[in-house]
């Protein structure tokens, strides 16, 4: 296991890796994905338990889906940075003959990844199918996944919220990104999400949070937490609250990084608040 | 002309029933869902014998294509199945997304699709989904003729990886192809052979159209009849091979003609044979109340319109 130093290290050079990806094709979500980097370092590198190599069954080993397929920037770097395909291989961000499509998919046969997401929504459902799988096959290992907040006005969330509390889908853990923003401005301002923790918990989930989703050890702890909380008749679900553009000062307290991409002098600041720690590719 | 007997009028949703009876039996691997229409399904059995492979997802079909789409990540082949239209319009950009952009081994099972579901009206009976569907990169599109061709394909599509549309439905219709006929995907079944008109059916339409040619037989016209029962990937060779022979054709559908197996042909037909082709399908319209004698009159869809568009498409010749 990685101690909390390398780790760290880890997340500052993902943080490059994102904001090196979006400036060089002038489009993407740094946004987002720099408010989850430590949640994706965490569970790939920390929590899951993952076998060698890729195979699409994942029998045997976690799987994690990310609905909120927005971000893939950061799930890029870190499935690369896991050792799925090479670090180079960043360096095609969303370009033509890709296997780094603008959003995550299988049909190029990225490795690490199992279904195509973007159209929001929908990542939670196939999490719960992955998760009836495993229990089918006798596999005891854990199915994660990722939501944005406001990717929860999507109303086949509720669809599934509902399915995984009252079948007893205790072998899922399920995140919510709480960074309170979405494209068009504030989430309570767009449409209202309320207290994510308070409905999970009325549908029937067992609901934990994590209050500062941008500090590693709450992170890894938090992830831990709700592990130990599988089996036990109920889903997990995670609320987690983060800062959208963390680590990049001029980034944060704002949507306006949603899915923007720094200017060239943008990024030379950006990059100079988060030095190279495990080398650019 | 070549005989066919109805065997006795049986729904094509029982097919399906019978069919996923025998793969509970056969294939451990199948699993079955399904949105709060068990018995409009007949997939009692399936249930009754395999509860563990059953999973009853309510009112919420969104989430059951995207449940199925997961289970296939494990090896599993789920059978999603509902009312066509919920199956389809209602959910399609999950299926488009999680199953067929995703390449995952859905069989999405839609019954009660036409105008044949009858009396409910047209807020169920969807005219749209072969189009929908077979607009999909990668999925494979079925519309089978009777019971026994619905049981067997049923369980053809559990061998073949990749998402599969197969589309029946509510009446009892005659049930006529041989009980032991082997359903290969893509192949059209040569009916009745014949020299003046190609009459190319799917579905419901498909006894319709022998009926139709049985009638035409005594006007002394010799009709072909092709049964295309995969309309996605479609059997180019068959259509082509027969309209070269004949020279015209009727296409015969329970479906609107935009989008249905009519374009599909018309496709095939324009790229290498052009030819005068008919259409029998609904005209660009919702379907309405009543019972599916009365739908399939008042909208064409029966022999006698197949017989009125062989008489127009031959005079075009």
């Amino acid at each position: 296991m990685p101690n909390t130093q390398e780790l760290q290290d880890l997340v500052v050079q993902v943080r490059r890796d994102i904001l090196r990806m979006v400036h060089k094709v002038n489009s993407g979500h740094p946004g987002g994905s720099l408010g989850c980097t430590e949640f994706f370092v965490a569970l790939y590198n920390e929590v899951m338990e993952l076998k060698d190599g890729f195979d699409m069954d994942g029998i045997g080993e976690d799987l994690f889906f990310l609905s909120n397929g927005h971000i893939s920037p950061v799930f890029y770097s870190v499935l690369a940075r896991r050792g799925y395909f090479p670090i180079e291989e960043l360096n095609t961000f969303r370009l033509i003959d890709s296997r780094l499509q603008g959003h995550p998919t299988t049909h190029e046969g990225l490795p690490g990844v199992r279904v195509a997401s973007g159209s929001l929504g929908q990542g939670m459902s196939v999490a719960i199918g992955a998760a009836q799988a495993k229990k089918l096959n006798g596999d005891d290992h854990l199915v994660f996944s990722l939501h944005g907040d406001g990717e929860l006005q999507e109303g086949q969330n509720w669809e599934a919220i509902m399915y995984a509390a009252g079948n007893k889908v205790d072998n899922l853990i399920s995140t919510v990104d709480r960074n309170g923003q979405q494209i068009d401005g504030a989430t309570e301002d767009v449409l209202p999400i309320g207290d994510v923790a308070e409905k999970f918990k009325v549908f029937g989930w067992d609901v934990l949070e994590i209050e500062d989703g941008n500090n590693l050890e709450q992170v890894v702890a938090g992830l831990k937490e709700a592990k130990s909380r599988t089996g036990k008749g109920k889903p997990v679900c995670i609320v987690m609250t983060t800062e959208m553009g963390n680590g990049v000062d001029f980034m944060m307290h704002t949507h306006a990084w949603h899915g923007k991409a720094p200017s060239d002098e943008q990024l030379a600041n950006a990059l100079e608040q988060n030095p190279e720690t495990l080398g650019d590719y | 002309m070549t005989k066919y007997t109805d065997q006795g009028k049986q729904d094509t949703r029982s097919g399906y029933g019978a069919g996923m009876t025998e793969l509970g039996r056969t294939n451990p691997n199948v699993v079955a869902l399904c949105a709060d229409l068990v018995g409009s399904l007949k997939i009692e059995t399936f249930i009754e014998e395999n509860p563990e492979r059953f999973f009853q997802v309510g009112i919420a079909e969104a989430n059951m294509m995207g449940m199925a789409a997961g289970l296939t990540i494990g090896g599993k082949i789920p059978f999603a199945s509902t009312f066509a239209n919920f199956a389809t319009g209602r959910v399609y950009d999950q299926i488009r997304q999680s199953i067929a952009y995703s390449d995952k081994n859905v069989k999405i099972c839609a019954s009660h699709a036409g105008l044949t579901l009858g009396e409910d009206g047209a807020t169920h009976q969807i005219l749209e989904d072969i189009g929908l569907m077979k607009m999909l990169p990668g999925m494979t599109v079925i519309n089978p003729c009777d019971y026994n061709q619905t049981k067997a394909a049923t369980i053809a599509i559990a061998e073949h990886h990749g998402p599969v549309y197969l589309r029946f439905g509510r009446p009892k219709v005659a049930n006529f192809t041989p009980v032991d006929q082997k359903f290969e995907i893509g192949k059209a079944l040569m009916l009745n052979e014949g020299t003046d008109v190609t009459i190319i059916a799917t579905g419901h339409l498909v006894w319709e159209a022998l009926i139709a040619a049985e009638s035409l037989e005594n006007q002394g016209i010799s009709a072909e009849v092709i049964n295309i029962h995969t309309i996605k990937p479609l059997d180019d060779k068959a259509i082509l091979d027969s309209v070269k022979k004949t020279g015209c054709v009727v296409t015969a559908e329970e479906h609107n003609y935009l989008g249905g197996l009519g374009e599909s042909v018309a496709r095939v037909l324009a790229s290498n044979h052009p030819a005068p082709q008919e259409f029998v399908a609904t005209q660009d319209t919702f379907g309405e109340s009543g019972t599916p004698e009365q739908l399939m009159e008042k909208y064409g869809l029966n022999n006698k319109a197949i017989e009125e568009a062989v008489l127009k498409v031959l005079k075009r010749k």
